[in-house]
């Protein structure tokens, strides 16, 4: 079967815009995250998106409105987590993993309630993104314009705070206002991209893509870029690759993504060190 | 006139432990202050508590007449700090970018650049001789380098008050003495008021029109040249800690020429 031929399926074409939109809201939240070490925070919200997800399907909502369902609980433990490091004095990883914990037994004592693990738990744990619905690509077109309006004008503080908390507040920047920003961001994404690769691999599309970007990127902006660009990439060829290949789409993408990163460190190791070598050679700072 | 900075009955603790008690000074428009004191004297928290980073217990501060958590004219302050946390080798930022986030202050949402913006960072670049690394990012730079790229981000929005904690520690020797001339000539030229803390007691006697010695407390607040000769000192410190704190010795030496 032809490319051409793929890409005139209504449930591709509808894979390919949210999956192409997850994947761009994936990279830019990931490069922020994985330079403030919050990587995992992904994985934390994912998991409570599972205890959401249990409990939607209990309540026998929907199948198609499980996402919707799902964001306030994850909204929710977003506060959480910055609460709990706030408050508690303990650090952000052990508050997301307090956070993640709680939601994976919630989900897990559900299910069991349920009588069991069915199929629709297992297309969220997964994804299912060739089985994504016309209203769900709404929502991602919607939560894609709000979050990337919101980055665009958050853009300046997100970034000084990445850079150092502590000298972003000394500029009167609110970082605290600027961290609740981020993870809610981060929680309404986590909650549409458990559609793509499923909620056991979330975390791979926040970070994956970020870390690749690192190694090539020589800019904070240039890295978002990068991120972007690595992240749409794996996603359409993903669902191209596991279409064609009848393979699990989730696992494609992931796998994909990893693949560029390796090419991204090679690249840095031979050709992208070469010429930072030459280039500190050539870049002279001059007396005070 | 209103002085810059205004600190009363100032006390800070962390936990269970005093770090500040009873300070109280002024810093006047145009003063170059210089505070020293031993390790763990409080001089850092000194400064985190004036820009609002840890929690006051008791007093007041007052930065250009405005209570603290009043206060919302950020570009009038550069701030330099001490710990290079930003010495992550795998942060891409480059040093255009870096210095650019030292105009955020000045700015109302959504806080976008302008042309204007492009001309100081290039101006302040060009000043502190760093034009030439402007598209490399901070995490390759040497210690050095990443300072002199965090003062053009403090001196970036033209502050009138430039607070530097530690500054020199990550200098060569050469750099240290004209990094201190470049202070001076701020101090001087510009009218910038400038708060250095330091360990480089002897350097910063030279440059400094004032010298608060700090120890938790105010121990003395006057001219390098006072402390030297003054006989509570001598008294509060004993003869050799204070010749110590006065004259140049060998590992100072390394530190700083100590030519204006």
């Amino acid at each position: 079967m032809e490319l051409a031929d793929l890409v005139g399926y209504a449930f591709i074409q509808r894979a390919l815009l949210a999956g192409t939109l997850i994947a761009a809201l994936c990279a830019v939240l990931g490069v922020f995250l994985v330079l403030r070490r919050l990587s995992l925070i992904g994985d934390g919200l994912a998991h409570v998106t599972f205890g959401g997800v249990a409990a939607a399907l209990i309540l026998r909502v929907e199948p198609s409105a499980v996402t919707v369902a799902a964001i306030p609980v994850v909204l929710l433990s977003s506060f959480g987590i910055l609460k709990l490091t706030e408050k508690a004095r303990i650090y952000g990883d052990a508050a997301i993993g307090v956070v993640s914990s709680l939601g994976i037994a919630t989900g897990v004592l559900l299910a069991s309630a349920a009588g069991g693990f069915n199929v629709d738990l297992f297309s969220f744990l997964f994804g299912s993104i060739l089985a994504i619905s016309s209203n769900e690509v709404v929502i991602a077109v919607i939560l894609f314009v709000v979050v990337v309006s919101a980055v665009g004008l958050f853009y300046n503080d997100l970034f000084a705070v990445t850079f150092d908390e502590e000298l972003a507040r000394s500029s009167g920047i609110q970082a605290r206002r600027i961290n609740v920003v981020l993870v809610l961001l981060t929680a309404l994404t986590v909650v549409l991209a458990m559609k793509v690769v499923g909620i056991l691999l979330i975390s791979a599309l926040l970070i994956v893509p970020a870390v690749a970007a690192l190694q090539v990127a020589r800019g904070f902006r240039a890295t978002i870029i990068w991120a972007v660009v690595f992240s749409v990439f794996s996603v359409v060829a993903g669902i191209f690759g596991s279409f064609v290949m009848n393979l699990p789409t989730g696992a494609t993408i992931v796998l994909l993504n990893i693949v560029m990163f390796v090419l991204a460190y090679v690249f840095r190791k031979t050709v992208l060190a070469r010429r930072i070598n030459r280039g500190r050679g050539d870049a002279r700072v001059a007396p005070l | 006139m209103t002085p810059a900075m205004s600190v009363v009955d100032l006390r800070c603790r962390y936990g269970s432990s005093e770090a500040l008690r009873d300070i109280s000074f002024e810093v006047h428009v145009g003063d170059y202050l210089g505070i020293v004191g031993p390790n763990g004297s409080g001089k850092s928290t000194l400064i985190r508590a004036v820009l609002g980073l840890v929690p006051v217990e008791q007093g007041s501060i007052e930065l250009f007449g405005t209570n603290l958590p009043a206060f919302r004219t950020w570009r009038r302050i550069g701030y330099l700090p001490q710990r290079l946390k930003y010495a992550d080798p795998h942060f891409p930022g480059t040093v255009d970018e870096i210095v650019r986030l030292g105009l955020l202050a000045g700015k109302k949402f959504p806080k976008m650049s302008s042309r204007a913006d492009d001309e100081a960072v290039a101006r302040t670049m060009e000043f502190m001789g760093i034009s030439g690394i402007r598209r490399q990012p901070v995490g390759e730079l040497s210690g050095g380098q990443q300072q002199r790229v965090l003062l053009a981000r403090a001196l970036v929005g033209g502050p009138d008050l430039l607070i530097l904690d530690e500054p020199a520690t990550a200098l060569d020797p050469e750099t240290r003495g004209n990094f201190y001339s470049l202070l001076s000539d701020l101090n001087r030229k510009q009218h910038t008021t400038i708060i250095l803390v330091t360990h480089d007691t002897w350097s910063i006697g030279q440059y400094a029109t004032r010298f608060l010695y700090l120890d938790k407390k105010v121990v003395f607040d006057g001219t390098f040249g006072a402390f030297c000769q003054s006989g509570e000192m001598t008294e509060f410190f004993g003869e050799y800690a204070q010749h110590q704190i006065c004259h140049r010795h060998h590992g100072e030496k390394r530190g700083a020429d100590g030519t204006r």
